[in-house]
């Protein structure tokens, strides 16, 4: 019994220390002063990395969750002879949720753990060590372009992927289903809001960017630089970033939206 | 030695996990010379150099180099100091996605604001000062250990340090590899005036080349001198490491219970 209340300690203070680290580490990469002309190639390196590689996955998972959108809107809604309401449906659905939250959970699958392990082996290769003893700072030069990168790449990755998505519903309603074109776009232009859905919606994104970004180069950089600390720091990231991202959904959905 | 000494450490003690790694080393490393720092392995003799580096703080003592107390600098004091500095890694820790040339230009165009052409011309100097001015296309992957640590090296003199560092040099190089580097960085030492701190625990080639060495064990240094002096030092344990003998004051069986009794003799009971 005493082992197990000590051992539930250790893991208390275990998680104190990681915050603690995380939050140093936080203030040590955001505190240096940005160098534009050597920091900005990096970052557009990174972008491109953490961004650009990353528009695959988020275009082709949006177009197939905004068509199954389309399919499952149109069959519960044709019920109550209201499919024309399918466009306000799959735009809301998409901007307000779907949109942040499913971009953020593949960026943490495809960025964020490569993120991790490219970082973790910088740091099991001696990279990292040897870029503080030719007297650059590793926070400025590696971590801080890849957390830059991750916090501009990801809202827009999202907003990608809600027009993507509503474009795929508008595929499978109005070009297969029958539904009207007129009302697909009249309804959703009529009820979704500028500031209280696309910009909350948007926030929601740059929020889970920034975090999923901190996780993921948090844990690169904490790893134990062996094979086994790679691999589990990699996927402590998805599964961290993941639980973040919905919890952090949550909180804000309530803040947002929940003025009852 | 006083004012010559370039690196400068007096009561170190530095201990992690719980475990002490020195126990109040006082070393003093000449300016312009070669030392050796020698012992078995997992002595801390890496730590050693992170300690000098300003990578790990001790928990009580006093480091010094050139006249900088280290633990005590400010991040961008110390970060300065650095560029004094350059350390060959055991690993050569060469950046994976960039090239040779490019490997070696990095603390150029870091650190400096020289054109293009006069950076070129510096790395190609460096690579040819270790025979690699040929290999500048070539990726980290395709090198062999030897011409990555080649490679590392021309990196790390690559903005004329006062010291340079090398961890484990010699380690898992074959023989010729292993000439080439003694041959370096005797030269290197000669012909840019460098202060050299060498650990390693290759007898043989750590004392053909060091003009001072060291040897530290279970936290303290147990010899040190200049080469004939240590292979002449009366301690035991100095001579057990120097020889390469499997048993001496080191034992070579882990301490362990009556052998009669673990192997069920009744000897021991």
């Amino acid at each position: 019994m005493l082992d197990r209340i000590a051992s539930m300690g250790r893991l208390g203070l275990d998680v104190v220390a990681s915050l603690g680290r995380s939050g140093r580490f936080l203030a040590g990469v955001l505190s240096g002063v940005p160098r534009p002309v050597t920091g900005f190639p990096l970052l557009i390196k990174q972008i491109y990395t953490v961004g650009v590689l990353s528009l695959a996955i988020v275009v082709v998972s949006g177009l197939f969750i905004g068509m199954v959108l389309g399919l499952q809107g149109y069959t519960i809604l044709s019920d109550y002879g209201s499919e024309a309401a399918i466009g306000q449906m799959i735009a809301l659905t998409l901007v307000r949720e779907l949109g942040p939250v499913v971009t953020a959970l593949l960026f943490a699958g495809r960025a964020g753990s490569a993120l991790t392990a490219e970082i973790g082996l910088m740091k099991a290769t001696e990279q990292l060590s040897s870029m503080e003893m030719m007297g650059v700072d590793p926070l400025r030069r590696v971590i801080a372009p890849r957390l830059w990168a991750g916090f501009i790449a990801m809202p827009i990755l999202a907003v990608i992927f809600s027009v993507v998505g509503i474009w795929g519903g508008m595929l499978v309603g109005v070009e297969w289903l029958g539904v009207f074109e007129g009302s697909f776009w009249g309804n959703m232009q009529s009820s979704v809001d500028f500031l209280d859905d696309v910009m909350n919606g948007f926030i929601k994104s740059v929020v889970f960017g920034f975090v999923c970004a901190w996780i993921a180069v948090f844990q690169g950089y904490d790893c134990v630089p062996t094979s086994a600390g790679i691999s589990s720091a990699t996927t402590k990231t998805v599964v961290y970033s993941s639980l973040a991202v919905l919890g952090l959904d949550f909180v804000l959905t309530a803040v947002m939206f929940g003025d009852f | 030695m006083g004012s010559n000494a370039y690196i400068s450490l007096k009561d170190v003690v530095f201990s992690r996990s719980g475990r002490r790694i020195f126990d109040g080393i006082t070393l003093d490393i000449p300016r312009g010379k070669i030392t050796a720092i020698m012992g078995p392995s997992g002595t801390g003799k890496t730590t050693l150099l992170r300690l000098i580096g300003g990578q790990l703080r001790p928990d009580s003592g006093s480091v010094q180099v050139d006249g900088h107390e280290v633990p005590r600098l400010k991040r961008k004091d110390l970060y300065a100091l650095r560029e004094k500095m350059g350390m060959l890694f055991q690993s050569g820790a060469l950046f994976t996605d960039l090239s040779v040339f490019e490997n070696v230009a990095f603390p150029l165009r870091v650190h400096t604001k020289l054109p293009e052409d006069m950076i070129h011309d510096i790395v190609l100097m460096k690579l040819e000062a270790v025979g690699l001015r040929g290999a500048r296309h070539l990726m980290p992957s395709e090198l062999s250990g030897g011409m990555t640590r080649r490679v590392a090296l021309a990196r790390s003199i690559a903005l004329d340090p006062e010291l340079i560092m090398y961890d484990e040099p010699f380690a898992g190089q074959d023989p010729i590899a292993m000439g080439v580097l003694v041959k370096l960085i005797r030269d290197l030492n000669s012909s840019m005036g460098l202060t050299s701190v060498l650990v390693s625990h290759d007898v043989p080639e750590s004392l053909s080349i060091c003009h001072y060495a060291c040897i530290i064990s279970d936290g303290q240094i147990i010899g040190e001198g200049t080469p004939e002096e240590l292979k002449a030092h009366p301690s035991d344990q100095v001579q057990q490491f120097l020889q390469g003998q499997p048993d001496g004051p080191v034992p070579f069986h882990y301490p362990a219970d009556d052998a009669g009794k673990d192997f069920g003799l009744g000897g021991g009971a």
